[in-house]
């Protein structure tokens, strides 16, 4: 019963460090604030951008994922990974990659153009929703490719030999358990959009709780209305979270011996459009950030590297902590409590931090260590959602017969749950150390100058005018993300099939 | 172990500093302590006269200030707007300068005792002046075809944003909404900030940007590139100055109020142009670098007292919001 006991204290800490800098900027000021009417507008967008973001990102990651699945090409493998970047993209690096593809001047109106079709306008609603399955498409695919490899292939092999119709037999049970959640996590991730929905959503139509926050915080100093809408989102994602894990159900499929699926069904045609299709959606922006970042790398300035130092020392201790936490946080509690930390707005989070630190030490000298904590109880969702079923089907599949040899604890998990978690362990500390990399986060809330991250840096050299240098930033931000990524990937791939 | 060796290291360092010369601990945004901003030119000149050590704490400077109330470390803040300074006078935090304004050289007059001016700007719209032909006036902006693409900044997150809501009422008064209505189909897109609209102009994403009157002075100076302008408008454009200001708390008192001397010295107003890309307050204008001399300047300055935008700002926003929400 230790396990439980553990179980529960991870999550009460992990609530507990979302509710009470929240509860803090409340108390500081002064109780709850009735919403206006703006204000309840705004809470309507949010909730349908995230929706329609969610539905069709998990939509088209089903078909993309089936077809990663069962076809076996050369450059898979790294193809898979790439086309994870995107999610780790920082959001204005990502929307000027975007706007180069499907902007104004943008790759498709310059190819559309002469042939006479009207030229295609990004901003509105559409280029919101847009906008977040681009970022969101690769999370949602690799959660559901995770989902497809989990099925033992010697299940594919009985099925097919007995003539059963795959997908009702194997394929829907696993969807069943893994779409859910998958839409979950990418809805409170859009509930918490801001940068994204006022650039590409073209003006106040778009307006989201997270807009409504940043006015309230940061021209009104309205401390109250800041936190009782944290508070809404909080109740929104909490209540997203326990919906979609309520209806994640489904069975597990039984062990096998972990090979690798061989499948001889489907339309190879197909397949390759789906792949095909998805590549180039994620993959031609990211070519626009390369060729706009190249000419910028020439002019970065030497403070960009202890800049660099830092994000990565930040990125490795968030992948550590992360793991740590997750592991014993991997419930059906645990993982609604962690969805708590990504509904709630980092500005509000920041501040209510700011406000606790404030009697016992300087704020500005903790500052990359409460970078770093908001950064883990940002990935954890993520990393639960990833690790939280290959963590119950190993409990269900190898838990008795661990037992049964007398194997405790450590010993446990390291012999038979670690190797079985490699994949989805290497995922989760890719994706927790890219998104640590990228995030400017709460940063701006306790700098001092020269003590930035790699993204702040970014950040100044675009205020400082120096867009091509930005670029050039923004270029090796993506790339050190991505490098670090794979190289967490990779590690969770190394015992593939021989 | 090393990283706890460090901070035991920095920490005995900071206090055997602290020991021997007074710190000036001076909050600003982040733009400003940067090293692409004035605040490390500054940081210097001053040092080599007041004999202490200036240090930088940057974020945002009134939401933080508050937050911190009484209890805060900063001896001077600098970089207030105008438009939102109503806030950080009424907080009571900050004490009178005790300072002449004679020395400044702003197109209005300022007789401010708390919070001193040290550059200031114009909002206007940038142009490609090699693709467009430029607007003589807001209303020829108004007219121009709706295939000019324009992109602001959302006056709810971004201070220049809502200086031109502010101008759009300065104009246009009670028809703010139709004028926003007429340029309505030609805003491609509403930024977070500066930077976004910045940027997306000098990609081509957009004709027509929100900026400043002096933004051409970047591209002259630091690029050589002559083809950006400053649309002048003859309805006059919307005037935003920066300010610092004394904390009443401060236990440095005569440093922070050497600092803000320093601050109309013609040492401290000739490093402005060229870091902070903005006119300096106190400095006649043929010590301005070449470059800002041959700026365009407008002939009339519009500008709201810190009451009246603090009164206006609301109402200046449905306009723009209604408008745009059509």
């Amino acid at each position: 019963m230790a396990r439980s006991a553990l179980s529960i204290i991870a999550a009460l800490v992990v609530a507990g460090a979302v509710i009470v800098p929240v509860a803090a900027v409340l108390w500081r000021g002064g109780g709850v604030a009735a919403l206006s009417a703006a204000d309840w507008a705004a809470l309507r967008f949010t909730v349908w951008q995230a929706f329609w973001s969610a539905a069709i990102s998990v939509v088209l990651a089903v078909p993309v994922a089936r077809a990663l699945a069962r076809r076996a090409f050369v450059g898979r493998s790294a193809l898979i990974s790439i086309m994870g970047a995107p999610f780790i993209l920082p959001v204005i690096v990502a929307i000027l990659g975007l706007l180069a593809v499907f902007g104004g001047n943008g790759l498709v109106n310059l190819i559309l153009g002469p042939l006479g079709v009207p030229r295609l306008d990004i901003y509105g609603a559409h280029g919101v929703i847009l906008a977040h399955v681009f970022f969101n498409l690769p999370l949602a695919v690799r959660l559901i490719l995770q989902g497809w490899l989990g099925i033992p292939s010697e299940r594919f092999q009985v099925a097919a030999s007995l003539g059963a119709r795959l997908f009702w037999l194997l394929e829907w049970p696993m969807l069943k358990r893994i779409v859910p959640g998958a839409f979950a996590v990418i809805f409170v991730i859009c509930l918490g959009s801001f940068a994204v929905a006022l650039t590409l959503g073209g003006g106040p139509r778009a307006t989201t709780v997270e807009l409504a926050i940043y006015q309230a915080f940061k021209f009104d100093f309205d401390l109250s209305k800041a936190a009782s809408l944290a508070v809404v989102q909080m109740v929104l994602g909490g209540v997203a979270g326990l919906i979609a894990l309520g209806l994640a159900r489904g069975d597990m499929m039984g062990a096998g011996l972990d090979r690798v699926v061989q499948r001889w069904d489907g339309s190879r045609l197909f397949d390759a459009l789906w792949i095909g299709a998805a590549a180039a959606f994620l993959l031609l922006p990211l070519a626009a950030i390369l060729v706009a970042g190249l000419p910028g790398l020439l002019d970065l300035p030497s403070s960009i590297w202890p800049a660099t130092v830092r994000s990565v020392c930040v990125a490795l201790a968030a992948v550590v902590l992360t793991i740590a936490i997750a592991l014993p946080l991997a419930t059906k509690a645990g993982e609604a409590a962690s969805l708590l930390g990504i509904s709630v707005s980092g500005l509000v989070l920041g501040t209510g931090l700011f406000l606790v630190l404030q009697p016992i030490v300087r704020p500005s000298d903790v500052a990359l260590p409460v970078t770093l904590l908001v950064n883990v109880l940002m990935s954890l969702p993520f990393v639960l959602r990833i690790l939280r079923p290959g963590i119950e089907g190993a409990r269900a599949d190898f838990g008795r017969l661990g037992q049964s040899l007398g194997l405790r604890g450590w010993a446990l998990w390291r012999i038979v749950y670690l190797p079985r978690l490699r994949r989805p362990l290497g995922f989760a500390a890719g994706l927790t150390g890219a998104l640590a990399m990228g995030d400017l986060g709460v940063i701006t809330l306790f700098s001092r100058p020269g003590e930035g991250t790699l993204p702040l840096v970014m950040y100044q050299l675009m205020g400082a005018y120096q867009m091509e240098a930005a670029y050039g930033a923004a270029l090796l931000l993506v790339a050190l993300s991505l490098g670090l990524f794979w190289l967490f990937d990779k590690g969770g791939r190394v015992h593939a099939d021989v | 172990m090393q990283k706890t060796l460090l901070t035991v290291a920095g920490l005995f360092c900071a206090s055997v500093a602290a020991a021997e010369t007074p710190v000036l601990t001076v909050y600003a945004p982040d733009y400003f302590g940067s090293e692409w901003g004035p605040g490390p030119s500054i940081e210097e000149a001053f040092e080599a006269r007041c004999d202490c050590d200036l240090q930088y704490q940057t974020g945002d400077l009134l939401p933080r200030l508050l937050l911190e109330g009484a209890n805060t470390e900063a001896d001077v803040a600098i970089g207030f707007n105008s438009d939102v300074s109503k806030r950080a006078r009424d907080s009571g935090l900050f004490a009178p300068h005790g300072l002449d304004l004679s020395p400044l050289t702003l197109p209005l007059e300022w007789n401010d005792d708390t919070f001193l001016p040290f550059n200031y700007g114009h909002t206007a719209f940038i142009y490609d002046n090699t693709k467009l032909d430029g607007f003589d006036s807001f209303e020829a902006l108004l007219d121009a075809p709706d295939d000019v693409r324009v992109v602001i900044q959302d006056p709810r997150s971004s201070i220049s944003g809502l200086a031109l809501v502010l101008w759009v009422n300065a104009v246009y008064g009670d028809e703010a909404e139709a004028a926003w209505a007429r340029l309505a189909p030609k805003i491609v897109t509403v930024t977070q900030g500066w930077s976004e609209s910045y940027g997306l102009f000098t990609d081509g994403e957009a004709d027509v940007v929100l900026s400043y009157t002096t933004s051409p002075a970047y591209h002259i100076i630091a690029e050589e590139d002559l083809t950006k302008s400053a649309a002048i408008f003859e309805e006059g454009h919307y005037f935003m100055v920066e300010t610092a200001a004394k904390l009443a708390g401060t236990d440095n008192g005569d440093l922070a109020d050497q600092f803000l001397a320093f601050i109309l010295t013609e040492d401290f107003q000739t490093m402005i142009p060229t870091t902070n890309w903005s006119f300096p307050a106190a400095l006649s204008e043929d010590k301005w670098p070449e470059g800002f001399q041959e700026l365009p300047m407008p002939e009339t300055v519009l500008f709201y007292t810190e009451d009246e935008a603090a009164a206006l700002r609301e109402p200046a926003i449905e306009a723009w919001r209604a408008a745009l929400s059509q």
